[in-house]
Parts: C-alpha cells; sequence; structure tokens
C-alpha cells in the first residue's frame, strides 16, 4: 500500500507541473494570440492594401482643408506677419520626422530582440519617409530663418541635431540596401537606429538646454494655450494630413518590401503572375536582348 | 479670408518668396516620394516576374538535358 502511494505521488508531481506549465503557457499564447495572424507576411500586405484607399482619402481631405486654412485663412502673426504661414508645413513635419524615428526604432528593437522579420520590413519602408520629412523640416526652417532670423542657416543645436537626423536616416537606408542578406541588412540597421534614438531627446530638448535662435515650442506649452484658435484648428488638420501621408506612403513601400522579401513564397509567385502575366515578362526579356 | 486680392495672396505680406519657396520644396519633395514608392512596387513585381520566369526556363533546360542524357545512356 504504502509503496502504491509513493509511486502515485512520485508519478503526479511531475504530471502537474508539466500541466501547469502548459496552462501559464497556453495563457500566454491567448494573450498575445490576436497579435499572431498580423506576423503573417500575406495577411499584413493584404490588411494594408485594404487601408491605404482609406488613409490616402482621409489624407487628401485633411490636407486640402488644413493648407487652404492655413494659406489664406489662418490670421498672420502680430510679429512674423504671413511668414508665419510656413509654420503649417514646419511644425508637422518636423515632429513628424521624428515620430517616424522613434517608429523606426520601435520596429528595429523587435526586430533584434524577437527576430521578426516584418519588423525589418516595415523598418526599411519608414526610413525613406523619415528622410524626406527631415529635409522638408530642414528646408521649411531655413526659407523661414531668412526673413526672420537674417540667416538660411546656423550651427546651433536645433538645426545641427535635426541635420543629423537626416543623416542617421540615410545610414539607415543605406545599410538596408547594402546587403544582399536581408535580415543581415536589417540587423545592421537596426543597430545604428537603435545608437541614434539617442539624438531624439537632443533634438526635443535642445531649445531649452542651450541658447539657441530657435524659438521654443509653440503648440503644446503645459498650462496656458499658446496658440489662439484660429491657429490651432488649422495646425491640427495640417498635423492630421501630414500623419495619414506618411502612413500611407509607408504602407505602400511596406508591401514592395514584403513583396522583395518573399519573393520564393507560393502566395507571392502567384500573385505576380496574377498581376503580371507571364507573356508580357517574355516580351520584356526579348526587348532587353 | 485674409488677402483682398490674388497678387496680395502671392505677395504674403512681403513674405511671398518664403512661403512659396517652402510650400513648393514641399509639395516637390513629397509627390517625389509619392511616385517613387508607387513607382517601386511596380518595379518589384516585375523583378520578381522575371525572375520567376528566369528560374522556370533554367529548371526546362535543366530537365531536358537530364532526359537526352538519360537516352543516350540507354542506347549506349
Amino acid at each position: 500500500m504504502t509503496v502504491n502511494v509513493q509511486m502515485n505521488t512520485h508519478l503526479v508531481t511531475p504530471k502537474f507541473r508539466i500541466t501547469f506549465l502548459i496552462i501559464v503557457n497556453r495563457r500566454a499564447k491567448f494573450m498575445w494570440k490576436w497579435l499572431h495572424p498580423y506576423a503573417d507576411p500575406e495577411v499584413s500586405y493584404h490588411l494594408t492594401g485594404k487601408i491605404i484607399p482609406w488613409f490616402s482619402a482621409l489624407t487628401t481631405f485633411f490636407l486640402l482643408i488644413g493648407l487652404i486654412w492655413a494659406l489664406a485663412y489662418a490670421p498672420a502673426d502680430y510679429q512674423q506677419g504671413d511668414s508665419f504661414r510656413i509654420f503649417y508645413i514646419h511644425v508637422p513635419a518636423a515632429s513628424l520626422s521624428m515620430g517616424i524615428y522613434l517608429g523606426m526604432a520601435i520596429a528595429a528593437f523587435t526586430s533584434l530582440v524577437w527576430q521578426f522579420k516584418l519588423a525589418d520590413a516595415s523598418a526599411a519602408s519608414m526610413a525613406p519617409v523619415g528622410a524626406v520629412f527631415t529635409a522638408i523640416a530642414l528646408i521649411t526652417g531655413s526659407a523661414w530663418g531668412k526673413p526672420m532670423w537674417g540667416t538660411w542657416w546656423i550651427w546651433d543645436a536645433r538645426l545641427t541635431s535635426e541635420l543629423i537626423l537626416l543623416f542617421l536616416y540615410l545610414g539607415v537606408m543605406a545599410l538596408h540596401n547594402a546587403f544582399e542578406d536581408k535580415a543581415l541588412a536589417g540587423k545592421a540597421a537596426s543597430i545604428l537606429t537603435l545608437v541614434g534614438v539617442v539624438n531624439l531627446p537632443i533634438i526635443k530638448y535642445s531649445v531649452e538646454w542651450w541658447n539657441t535662435l530657435h524659438q521654443g515650442s509653440t503648440v503644446s506649452q503645459l498650462g496656458k494655450p499658446a496658440m489662439s484658435v484660429e491657429m490651432l484648428w488649422p495646425f491640427v488638420f495640417c498635423f492630421m494630413g501630414f500623419a495619414l501621408l506618411v502612413g500611407t506612403i509607408v504602407c505602400i513601400r511596406f508591401r514592395s518590401e514584403i513583396l522583395l522579401r518573399n519573393s520564393i513564397r507560393p502566395w507571392v509567385k502567384a500573385l505576380v503572375l496574377d498581376q503580371y502575366p507571364s507573356n508580357k515578362v517574355k516580351n520584356k526579356i526579348m526587348e532587353n536582348k | 479670408m485674409q488677402f483682398d486680392s490674388f497678387s496680395a495672396f502671392l505677395d504674403m505680406g512681403g513674405y511671398g518668396f518664403y512661403v512659396w519657396l517652402s510650400f513648393g520644396v514641399s509639395t516637390v519633395l513629397i509627390l517625389a516620394l509619392i511616385f517613387s514608392s508607387l513607382r517601386g512596387h511596380t518595379q518589384a513585381i516585375k523583378q520578381i516576374a522575371i525572375r520567376q520566369q528566369r528560374e522556370k526556363k533554367l529548371h526546362q533546360l535543366r530537365k531536358q538535358r537530364n532526359d537526352t542524357h538519360i537516352k543516350t545512356e540507354v542506347t549506349s
């Protein structure tokens, strides 16, 4: 009898441990299960394909209203006059250039830690968009600085750190295209992205940490509203418009990245054959010869 | 409307050059980005299609060569 009981406990304990582990594991899996389908390239490809028309429609809506409002109907600034209208492009572009970098850094982190291949594709599709918005922020800032400060460019903290952001974007783009092996390229680009994150707080707080020619924050000053409502609303429309534009372009580029990185998968082959019939390819090859 | 006439709108209170320079350059850059992204998508599909076609051709050639090889072995 006693032997039997001993044997039973001996048998039950590891069994119980295993079932317990299975339950915990299942729970952890269940918590993230709703996210799992989106890790599949095919699902992401079709999902972004559905998102693009909505995003582009909303982009045109917000940008049309926002830009016309900003250019023709918003009041002129009492100090800066009509040159203030540059603000409606400059500020959304500058804050989006930092926002895109943050998104890219999150993607880089997930790619490095969890070896998540789609994260590389999304980081690679965000980099060129971020670079263009950084360039817009720099150029519009320069065109605004000339009449207000009397110079196109000055090596002060805000401007220099934003220029470094542009170079970081260019470096990330170059690394993504530098290797034939996309996983290796993604790893290298991710490391550069994560190192470059240190630049974000420097850009953000440069106007507070150092004496600079650049004015302080206009839109979000805690406590009192800094902007009059007639100026704030067109800004909100412009910002939403540009943010949705970024979403649209990133989705378009993300889809191309997915196709190129999964070109040997059957679903990509079927899709390509469907969109680009073989006789067309033959003609192209003949033309090249 | 903040401006009395179209010329006043273009002049932007004396800042016309800077304002229109900013808006113009931004528009050009954004349009270029949009078109290059759209072109990149069709380009990607074309690239994959051409590669696929080439692989198919190579596969056929290899199969043909193997077949003839086996035939010659059998006859000899």
